[in-house]
């Protein structure tokens, strides 16, 4: 053989075909393992910890008492509820990144009629009106970035960061106006004393309620996404928008009703966190479950019941990291270091799903 | 083994998977200097493949590329080029906006400093010399595609390749461009360059190449002398087994009009007028052939008649078979079409991007043209399951099951799921374009048969198509189209393709056809 001008590159990456779900599961509980290691490796790296006692506090921290397990469900719940609302638009390829301010709109707007009508409506009035104005406040906030987007092509995701904004200063103004002391800029806990227009706890959990609209939604936005003509007309428009107008969809229409479900159902998540769970509204209510939520979609291939599982490994990944932060005496960020590693290695992992690496082998005759 | 002297390029044992599918295997053959080898195979045969690992854009798993009888590693189009092989590809990368010099330059490291109008120079005597009628100073996107394709070519030769191959060069070429194409090639070929250009046309490789070399399903089936083969041979070389090339043309019975386009002009949102002034009818019965250069408005007429367009002039008439009730579909969006009751198949050019969903299954892109059909809010998906798998059997669609996403298929069964489901639902029109385009040979001629049967069974069918011997074999009449006018409508058993050569680019079209 004459000698070589150039080396042959060492490996190169090529596209996999489908892999069976237990591969790709295999996979992706790989590259958990994995996050859990580099976590381990940076924990005492960093501050001389010993790493199996840092992960018995993470899981203490999610599982360890039976309030610390309730609230596990409920932020579980929280993050599943906004990450529903936010699929259809995704699956319709429409980057909805401003649930994060339809959310607080909704939640704005159940505070609103707590404050303003908690003492002139009975009960069920309450309730109500609650849903409905917190359903519209959300669906008015996603469907404006949609009209300009169905008739003149704007660019949806700067238009629903930017009305993110404007929902938080919004609260922000309401806060100072419904302050209580006049002037504190706190809401505060809205009708303590009456309790009106909270929902109520059911068998004594505070936060079974919650948990039980989130599971039913869970269950409609499956079947709706997966039997319903509508559900139908959104994978298309979302695949191919030429494909929708060949075959005579209204691109237009199907875009502006499915963010109004969407919008809406950020709404009910804002109902939820407002009247379910907080009992009062501050610019933090949403607390980046908008964005979360969009992980959360994308992870799950937004299949609503895959999302159950997203979800709740996020929270669980926070909460724990929460905790060893606190138990350690650690700053606040170190939570946000070991999130962020594990999230990398997760997201990281569906390239290996997508993609081999094949090694060349300088030896010939190897099929 | 004297040839062996003077090869430019030895292939040895050259394989290529991308995961399971393997696109070449084990594959040997050599091109010599001052020939020009055809490589010959259908789509998927991995023709492009194979040139694109000797020009640098995929690596080989196994096996040597010898240039000028010497091993090499060729992993980048740089590595290529320092070979002196150049790739002229079935899609150029030009810049629109520069001149054809400009292009030719650019990237290139000249010797002795850069001057445009030194560059200019030697453009022109490299066009001198192999007889390129090329302006160097034109702007790209004032140029013809034969024109841009000379640019490809001639940059390749500017930096000094004297390996040239070629993917599909004439499938966007007319008639005369090809021959023009062909002689420069003759030409190349006389100055000892090595030439291999990538086709399935065969009347091509028996007219320019010195030697063929076929390919099938990824394998390598052997190299022939062009003079002592046939198109039958090397047919069956290619398919694997003989078959007849036929279309039987029965004449039209009762012809009737069905749909009546008048004086329809269209420009886009650019303002560019792509249609002018265009009228014809399509009547039931027979089928209606439109030829051009790609570009020349095929698509947006298709389009218009679908209701996909918004037209400024013209109108679309429609005559209902049951009663010969008119209707005015312009304006119409598609959904109002159909509920005329106007039964309008359209098999669109782009398959995946507009005819069907690629990431849905056969199911799911059956349904695509039924789900509205009941008050369900739910889609029934028993009935579109039921026509997937009769368009599977009744087309020997290859797949592994109607819940297979059908971007997972082949160009060819891609395209039988698409019509099959177009003429399931019993058209009185049938739009067709490029339906053969990428398909093998037993794929294309069942298509064509499928037409075939719809227009025996009294269905309108208009048929845009780009080989013209197919156009001639198959059509009765066919409309040419130049620049978005009529040019011409010609008989299709009488016409001579030369004739509707020159129709395609005759550029005064409105003058034949005023009202």
């Amino acid at each position: 053989m004459s000698s070589k001008k150039k080396h042959e590159p060492k490996f190169h990456i090529a596209k996999r075909d489908a892999l069976a779900w237990w591969q790709s599961w295999l996979i992706r509980i790989a590259a958990v393992l994995a996050a859990l290691i580099v976590c381990a490796l940076v924990t005492v790296v960093l501050t001389g910890e010993n790493p199996i006692s840092v992960y018995v506090k993470m899981f203490d921290g999610a599982f360890g008492t039976k309030r610390r397990i309730w609230s596990l469900a409920q932020n579980t719940a929280m993050l599943l509820c906004v990450s529903l609302a936010v699929t259809p638009a995704f699956k319709m390829r429409f980057w909805n990144i401003g649930a994060e301010g339809q959310v607080l709109m909704g939640g704005l707007a159940t505070a609103a009629c707590m404050i303003l009508f908690g003492e002139k409506l009975s009960g069920p009035a309450l309730y109500l009106v609650m849903i409905v104005t917190s359903c519209l406040a959300g669906a008015v906030w996603a469907v404006i970035p949609a009209f300009f987007k169905a008739n003149w092509k704007t660019n949806e995701t700067l238009f629903t960061l930017m009305m993110n904004y404007i929902a938080i200063q919004l609260v922000s103004y309401y806060t100072y106006i419904w302050s209580v002391p006049k002037g504190s800029g706190q809401i505060g806990v809205i009708n303590r004393a009456t309790k009106s227009g909270w929902l109520p706890s059911l068998g004594g959990h505070d936060y079974l309620l919650n948990i039980l609209i989130v599971a039913a939604l869970t269950v409609f936005m499956f079947i709706y996404l997966r039997s319903s003509k509508q559900g139908y007309e959104i994978a298309v428009v979302g695949e191919s928008e030429n494909t929708a107008r060949y075959v005579g969809i209204d691109v237009k229409k199907v875009i502006i009703r499915t963010l109004i479900l969407s919008g809406a159902i950020c709404g009910i998540a804002g109902l939820l966190l407002v009247s379910g769970t907080d009992h009062t509204i501050t610019r933090d209510t949403a607390a980046g479950r908008g964005f979360t939520a969009i992980m959360v979609s994308w992870l799950a291939k937004f299949n609503p019941l895959y999302m159950i599982l997203t979800s709740f490994l996020l929270v669980f990944f926070q909460k724990g990291a929460i905790e060893i932060s606190t138990t350690f005496g650690l700053n606040d960020s170190f939570s946000d270091i070991l999130t962020g590693i594990i999230i990398f290695f997760i997201i990281g992992s569906e390239f290996f799903i997508n993609y081999t690496i094949k090694v060349h082998n300088s030896k010939k005759g190897e099929k | 083994m004297e040839e062996r002297k003077n090869a430019a390029i030895e292939l040895r044992n050259i394989t290529k998977t991308f995961g399971k599918v393997v696109a070449n295997k084990n594959i040997s053959l050599c091109v010599n200097r001052g020939e020009i080898l055809s490589i010959l195979g259908e789509n998927g045969s991995g023709k492009t493949t194979l040139m694109n690992m000797i020009s640098g854009i995929y690596f080989p798993d196994s096996g040597q590329i010898l240039i000028n009888g010497k091993e090499a590693v060729i992993s980048s189009p740089k590595d290529a080029f320092d070979y002196k092989i150049g790739m002229i590809h079935q899609h150029f990368k030009l810049v629109d906006v520069f001149s054809a010099a400009e292009n030719i330059v650019l990237g290139f490291q000249e010797q002795e400093g850069f001057s445009i109008r030194r560059s200019a120079e030697r453009i022109r005597s490299i066009s001198q010399q192999y007889g390129f009628h090329l302006d160097p100073m034109k702007k790209v996107y004032e140029m013809s595609v034969s024109e841009k394709q000379m640019v490809e070519i001639i940059k390749v030769l500017y930096r000094g390749a004297d390996i040239l191959i070629l993917d599909e060069p004439t499938a966007v070429l007319t008639p005369q461009e090809t021959r023009n194409l062909f002689d420069i090639l003759r030409r190349m070929r006389e100055d000892g360059k090595a030439i291999v250009i990538i086709t399935h046309k065969l009347h091509e490789v028996l007219s320019l190449s010195d030697r063929v070399a076929v390919l099938r399903k990824g394998e390598y089936i052997g190299t022939v002398e062009t003079a002592k083969t046939n198109e039958s041979e090397l047919t069956e070389m290619m398919v694997g087994k003989k078959i007849s090339l036929n279309i039987e043309r029965s004449l039209p019975k009762e012809p009737k009009d069905r749909l009546a386009v008048k004086n329809v002009s269209y420009k886009d949102r650019n303002g560019v007028q792509v249609l002018k002034d265009v009228s014809f009818t399509a009547r039931s019965g027979e089928i209606l052939g439109i030829a051009g250069i790609a570009g020349s408005g095929q698509r947006e007429l298709l389009e218009a008649i679908a209701g996909l367009l918004e037209l400024q002039e013209g109108e679309i008439l429609y005559y209902a078979p049951e009663d010969g009730k008119e209707n005015n579909l312009r304006d119409k969006t598609p959904l109002q079409i159909r509920n005329l009751g106007v039964r309008l198949s359209f098999v669109p050019e782009d398959r995946l991007g507009m005819g069907l969903v690629g990431n849905m299954d056969i199911t799911d892109n059956m349904m695509l043209r039924s789900y509205r059909s009941g008050k369900s809010v739910f889609v029934k998906r028993r009935p579109p399951k039921e026509l997937a798998e009769h368009v599977i059997q009744q087309l020997d669609v290859v797949t592994p099951g109607v819940s297979t996403p059908v971007r997972r298929l082949s160009g060819g069964n891609v395209q039988k799921v698409l019509v099959g489901r177009e003429i399931a639902s019993s058209p009185t029109v049938l739009m067709a374009a490029y339906p053969a385009r990428g398909l093998d040979i037993n794929s294309s001629y069942l298509i064509y048969n499928l037409l075939n049967q719809q227009k025996q069974a009294g269905v309108a069918v208009i048929f845009v198509g780009e080989d013209l011997d197919v156009l001639l074999e198959l059509c009765d009449r066919i409309m040419v189209l130049s620049s978005g006018r009529v040019t011409g409508m010609v008989d299709g058993r009488t016409a001579a393709k030369e004739q509707i050569g020159i129709l395609m680019t005759k550029t005064d079209g409105g003058k034949t056809h005023e009202q």
